[in-house]
This record gives C-alpha cells, structure tokens and sequence, in this order.
C-alpha cells in the first residue's frame, strides 16, 4: 500500500488534523508552512504532501477555501462591507480578494450577498458550523489552474 | 419511553484513552463496560440523559478484519466521521470547565444564531459541537 487512503498512520493523521483544525479556527491568519508542520509535529518537507495525501488538497488551497467560505458568511450574515470582509478575512489587498474569489465561486462578492440574501430559508434548524461546511466552495484545482481553463474557455 | 434509540457509538483509538477523556474531562459517566476475550463493549452517558449511551468502539477484531479496522482508525483520525453535538445550559462555562481539564477545543464559543457554539475534539479525532440551549 502507498499512498492509499488507509496507509498514513493514524497518529501521523490526528496531528494532521490538529492544523487543519487550527486554520479553520483562525483562518484569518498567515499559516506558512513551517507553522503547520509546527503544529502538526513533522517536517516541513513532508508537511505539505502528507496533508494533501490524506485531505485531498494542498493546505494553501484548503486555506483559501475558508477565507472564501468565511467570507461568504459574512457577506450572507452581515451588513459589513466588501472592503471589511476581504481584510477580516485574510487577505491584505481587495484586488486579491475579489479575484480569487470570483475564481474560486464564479462569481462576485456583491452578486454572492445578493444572492444568499435572497435564498437564505430555513438554515436556522441546522447547526451554524454545518450550515458554513455545506457552503464550502470546492476547489479541486489550483486557483491559477482555474483561471487559466476559465480564461481558455472563453 | 420505551422506544426509541438506545445506543449510538463513535469509533476511537483506545478504548482506556476514551473512557478518561469523556468521563473525567467531559462529565459523562460509565454505563457499561464489559469485557468478553478481547473485545470490550463500553458505553457512557450524559449523566441527565439516562435513555441514551453512547458506545467507545474500537475498530478491529473480531468485528474487523486489519485493513478495515486501519481505514476506519484513519477515517476517525482525520475528522471525517459524521458530526456529534452536545447540548449545554451555558456554552462559555462549559467551554472554561473543560479546557480546564484539557479537551483540545477547535473553536472558541461564538455567539451567532441567537446560541452560543463552540467546538472540540476527543482524543481520536471526533468532532463535537457544543452548543447552548436556546431559551
């Protein structure tokens, strides 16, 4: 077995999961590598491909992925603006943020608010945390490599 | 009530790591713990929920076969098993009481929804919500 999903040691994948769990908590914040392979107790070097073995995504992108589902909660939940949500989400430039997230979700920051505002029904039944995994955006390729098949495409 | 759903189990890593963890730490207490040859039937409940048990099962023989019990022990490992929720009267004071005691929590409570959540995990990988009663 190499590379299966069951052949990382179990203990390797709990301490893998603690920095997964310390992003989500704080995703907000810078998680270079070496903090990750810090928290996780491995090398920076096997860091990066033992997370992306055993969660199917690089860090970086799984990081990117609750920038933008924060932030689309916070669109959704708040009247704070675009501007507000990109630096409280992470990112240092509103360029940056608009772009990836419309890379990321296909669409705009102001037509997502519009849209969830508009569709948001019911949600209160369910625990706030699943409701925000549920509205997870997938990225299942580099964000670079999405923009240039979207960009290819057109 | 008589019927209903009795038992619910999560899977973990050690069934003595477990026992520790959600009694000592998370408050519940010791249902049943039985040993017949190598396998252990352990269940514990919330002490103001005595219909419900919840069962500490490890992955392995006789139930399963090696490379079943190695998936399901990654799978826990991971955080992939389906989400558990604990209800509290006061979510910030049980959030202090059990950090504490040194439950690894995954988020700090957070008001939102007109109830307050928190999030933690067990030894294993478990995830738990903690979330206050709405009143």
């Amino acid at each position: 077995m190499s590379g299966g999903p069951a052949s990382q040691d179990p203990e390797l994948l709990r301490r893998l999961l603690r920095a997964k769990d310390r992003m989500d908590a704080a995703s907000h914040e810078d998680w270079p590598v070496g903090r990750l392979a810090r928290v996780s107790g491995v090398s920076e070097a096997h860091f990066a491909r033992s997370f992306n073995q055993a969660f199917g995504v690089p860090p970086h992108r799984y990081l990117l992925t609750r920038r933008i589902e924060r932030a689309t909660a916070l669109l959704r939940d708040t009247d704070r603006s675009i501007t507000e949500i990109a630096f409280e989400t992470g990112w240092r430039s509103l360029g940056t943020f608009g772009r990836t997230f419309r890379d990321v979700t296909g669409q705009s920051p102001s037509a997502v608010r519009a849209r969830a505002r508009a569709s948001a029904q019911g949600l209160d039944r369910v625990p706030a945390c699943i409701v925000s995994a549920a509205h997870r955006p997938h990225l299942t390729m580099a964000v670079s490599e999405k923009r240039r098949r979207v960009g290819s495409a057109k | 009530m008589t019927q209903g759903v009795d038992v619910a189990g999560v899977y973990v890593r050690d069934q003595d790591e477990a026992l520790e963890f959600y009694v000592e730490k998370v408050g519940f207490r010791v249902h049943t713990d039985v040993k017949n040859g190598d396998y252990r039937w352990l269940t514990v409940q919330h002490p103001d929920q005595p219909s419900f048990q919840l069962g500490l099962f490890v992955p392995g023989p006789p139930v399963h076969d090696a490379a079943t019990a190695q998936t399901l022990k990654a799978v826990v490992a991971k955080g992939a098993m389906p989400p558990l929720v604990l209800v509290v009267d006061d979510c910030r004071a049980a959030y202090d009481q059990m950090r504490e005691r040194g439950v690894e929590f995954t988020q700090e409570p957070v008001a939102r929804y007109g109830s307050v959540d928190a999030g933690f995990r067990d030894p294993s990988g478990n995830g738990w919500k903690l979330i206050q009663e709405r009143r």
